[in-house]
């Protein structure tokens, strides 16, 4: 049970993150296409993510949450090594998320200033966070080299976001907009797949290790369904998203949304196994710097009883809001 | 000059959980009034009350979501600027801020929103459920923390291991010698800070004609409410104040403003102390009243400053902020008297009676801002009393970066309280609708909407 738990608490710390790259993922994605909508498109836009965001948001809180619970040495060294960009990213999460309140209720005359910052909040968030991930995937070494790694994942990340977002939108919305998001989605395909190519050649060249591990025989060909299920996800949404409008009008949108979901489950599991059993990659395993046992017992109570209801009323909530958005007022 | 990282840090965590919790202890007493028009509603279907609602289910929203967003920082805040709080005391903190995340956080969230927009898309039973949800998260959230915090002052149930703190007894951690006063008085206090907003901005939609149906009756249950509320405040802070005597006595003497340990010892109704002469300047003194409220005997004996040197709090700060709390206190429970009498009278308010509600919009904030300074700043040097000193947890940042981050704080913060206070004004002079969107009609404004 003592080496157990804290596998057990790393699968549920990285299943917090996936869950809050997808899903706050599209609500920030949707932030950073806001200003290519018209005022009215806006309006829907908001409406699409209004009911979600913030359940979506506390993903994050959950996931910091179980890395500060499980993993306190960790906890610190991380935090205080990626202190700017958790701080810009806070920043942004402030500026969005009270954005949404105060675009429709300050005041007509003060809408426009909300809706940018809304946008700036999300840009700045989503950039601090493929900023983090970059710092995080190099080690925390903050060598040149790792730091323009940072930096082109920060400009990537939100790509993938926007890919998201975008697809979020055809779900939620008709007509015009559905269309404009199918060609938001499109544009934003190729930097997010640079992305992803990047981060796939950087780690084993970031690390010996994450090298050995998985260009050795008969590993590399165990793992080959996490890339090629990749590339079968890009490129079906490649040509979901080149179909002609009326086709595109056909389409379940579900399985467009589902394609960069794919994409960020396979990222994750590729991820995972490249750092297991490290939590700092080359410093600190997950069992070096886990919480005492009574802590992770304790915890573990709670995550097995809470869970599956938080699961639960996640589920009714998207159902009583399911359908597309336009009708969902709100002032 | 040389700026202190530990300073730096320590205003940056106070400036953070200061701006935070102006919007919870809003929010916390808010749901419950919430609640009580649904529940109202639901029973008579008497369309006021969902105007009321209507119209404070938006200050909730607004009030919400600047609480969810001040609170992430908190959530990393702890690990960027006090790993070393984390590090030694993680074991038992973690536990205790996890269980928040899992009960409170994601149930008050995930049910926001059928409260905020489901209003049509569920039955009346599981909007009023959803509103109860919402209630109850705003509530196990304040348990967790309080929780926390509380172990903080009185720790309990704990181990060393290895050098740091271990759980021995989870029970006596949680329920530990301070909670059940602390989570009780910050309870009343954000029932207190609602009653009073509710009670200031329905006095502002009055004065400016555009209250609709219900605003009268609103305004009259929270000033009936808030006359009942703040001297049971009192006596619980009263309890509170002679557990904090038990357990930390050198806050206590901060309060007072003592500094020899003596019997019969006078209360300091104001003065200024002063550290390096340990003496309180132009004090104002009611013999052995101290005596007879902390120890309700008048000769009883009450430790004094000098007992804890360089284990004691900064005297200034504690002692003033004390006295703010319970000054505004003091003035909440006058107002709100003075408002019923007239009110049971079968008067109503008058334009001055309104003004002043008003004025008192935010008193709420002011005594529940002073009595968190008295006991954060009254447990220093400790982080966790006793166990942990402050200064050796903090994070070892360079000053530029903490001077840049804490310069992005104040600024955001200015401009969010502003709009924040602005945008409820704004919203308040507008004309009350209902849920539907259709406006009061002319009659019921002229007629002052009674329900």
């Amino acid at each position: 049970m003592e080496a157990l738990l804290p596998i057990i608490f790393v699968a549920i710390m990285g299943l917090a993150l996936l869950l809050y790259v997808i899903l706050d993922g599209y609500d920030l994605g949707v932030g950073l296409l806001l200003p290519l909508a018209s005022d009215k498109e806006k309006d829907v836009m908001i409406a699409s993510i209004g009911p979600f965001w913030d359940a979506n948001e506390t993903w994050i809180v959950l996931g910091v949450g179980v890395l500060l619970i499980a993993f306190p040495a960790a906890h610190g060294i991380i935090l205080t090594s990626l202190y700017v960009p958790a701080t810009v990213m806070l920043l942004g999460l402030i500026l969005r998320g009270v954005a949404f309140d105060f675009r429709v209720k300050a005041g007509s005359h003060r809408k426009a200033m909300w809706n940018q910052l809304f946008f700036v909040g999300s840009l700045l968030a989503s950039t601090a966070q493929g900023w983090m991930l970059g710092s995080y995937i190099t080690g925390l070494e903050h060598t040149q080299l790792n730091m323009v790694f940072s930096i082109l994942i920060a400009l990537c990340l939100p790509a993938l976001y926007c890919v998201l977002g975008a697809s979020w939108l055809m779900i939620k919305t008709e007509d015009e907009l559905f269309l404009k998001a199918a060609v938001w989605a499109k544009k934003s395909l190729s930097p997010m797949a640079v992305g992803l190519l990047l981060v796939s050649i950087a780690t084993p060249l970031v690390s010996q290790v994450i090298a050995d591990r998985w260009f050795q025989l008969p590993q590399f060909i165990g793992l080959l369904p996490i890339p090629i299920a990749s590339v079968i996800a890009l490129s079906l949404l490649y040509v979901l998203l080149s179909r002609t409008p009326e086709q595109l009008l056909m389409t379940n949108p579900w399985m467009i949304f589902m394609c960069p979901v794919i994409i960020c489950v396979m990222a994750a599991l590729g991820l995972a196994y490249s750092i297991f059993p490290d939590i700092i990659i080359g410093q600190l395993t997950i069992w070096e710097a886990a919480a005492h046992t009574s802590s992770l017992k304790f915890t573990f109570v709670g995550v097995v009883i809470a869970l599956p209801c938080i699961f639960v009323y996640t589920i009714f909530v998207y159902r009583v809001f399911s359908g597309k958005a336009s009708e969902l007022t709100y002032d | 000059m040389e700026l202190d990282p530990f300073l730096l840090a320590r205003i940056q965590f106070a400036l953070n959980i200061s701006f935070h919790i102006l919007f919870p202890t809003i929010t916390i007493g808010l749901a419950y009034f919430l609640l009580f028009f649904r529940i109202r509603y639901t029973q008579t279907g008497d369309d006021h009350w969902d105007y009321i609602y209507a119209f404070w289910v938006k200050v909730f929203a607004l009030t919400f979501a600047l609480g969810v967003v001040t609170g992430i920082v908190m959530s990393f805040q702890f690990g960027t600027n006090w790993p070393g709080f984390m590090e030694q005391a993680g074991n038992i903190a973690g536990p205790l801020l996890g269980y928040e995340v899992l009960t409170a956080f994601f149930l008050e969230a995930s049910f926001l929103g059928i409260m905020l927009f489901g209003r049509r898309r569920v039955s009346n039973r599981v909007h009023l459920l959803a509103t109860s949800m919402v209630a109850l998260g705003t509530s196990l959230s304040a348990f967790w923390i309080l929780s926390l915090n509380s172990w903080m002052q009185t720790p309990a149930g704990y181990t060393f291991e290895n050098g740091v703190l271990i759980a021995e007894n989870w029970l006596a951690v949680i329920f530990n010698p301070s909670f059940g006063y602390r989570l009780a008085h910050m309870f009343v206090a954000c029932l207190i800070t609602a009653v009073f907003l509710v009670a200031g901005v329905s006095a502002w939609r009055l004065l400016k004609g555009v209250g609709g149906p219900g605003t009268r009756s609103v305004l009259k249950v929270a000033i009936l409410c808030a006359a009942v509320l703040t001297p049971t405040q009192v006596f619980i802070g009263d309890l509170h104040g002679l557990n904090t005597l038990e357990h930390q006595p050198a806050k206590v003497a901060a309060m007072e403003g003592i500094w020899d340990t003596q019997s019969g010892a006078a209360l300091t109704l104001f003065g200024i102390p002063d550290e390096e002469q340990r003496t309180t300047h132009y004090a104002l003194k009611v013999p052995k009243m101290a005596s007879l409220i902390l120890t309700h005997d008048l000769d009883g004996e009450v430790k004094g400053l000098n007992d804890f040197v360089g284990e004691h709090p900064p005297v200034a700060p504690v002692f003033f902020a004390f006295r703010v709390m319970v000054g505004m206190g003091l003035l909440m429970i006058l107002v709100s008297w003075l408002s019923s009498i007239k009110l049971l009278r079968g008067r109503e308010l008058e334009t001055t009676g309104l003004r002043v509600l008003v004025g008192m919009t935010f008193a709420g904030w002011v005594a529940v801002l002073a009595g968190w300074y008295v006991t954060e700043i009254g447990r220093q040097p400790w982080v966790v009393n006793g166990l942990i000193r402050t200064a050796d947890v903090v994070a070892d940042h360079e000053p530029q970066v903490l001077i840049a981050s804490l310069t992005a704080y104040v600024l955001i913060y200015a401009f969010l309280l502003v709009s924040y206070i602005s945008t409820l004004f704004y919203m308040s002079s507008k004309p009350a609708l209902s849920l539907k969107g259709t406006p009061v009609h002319e009659y019921d404004l002229q007629s002052g909407g009674r329900i």
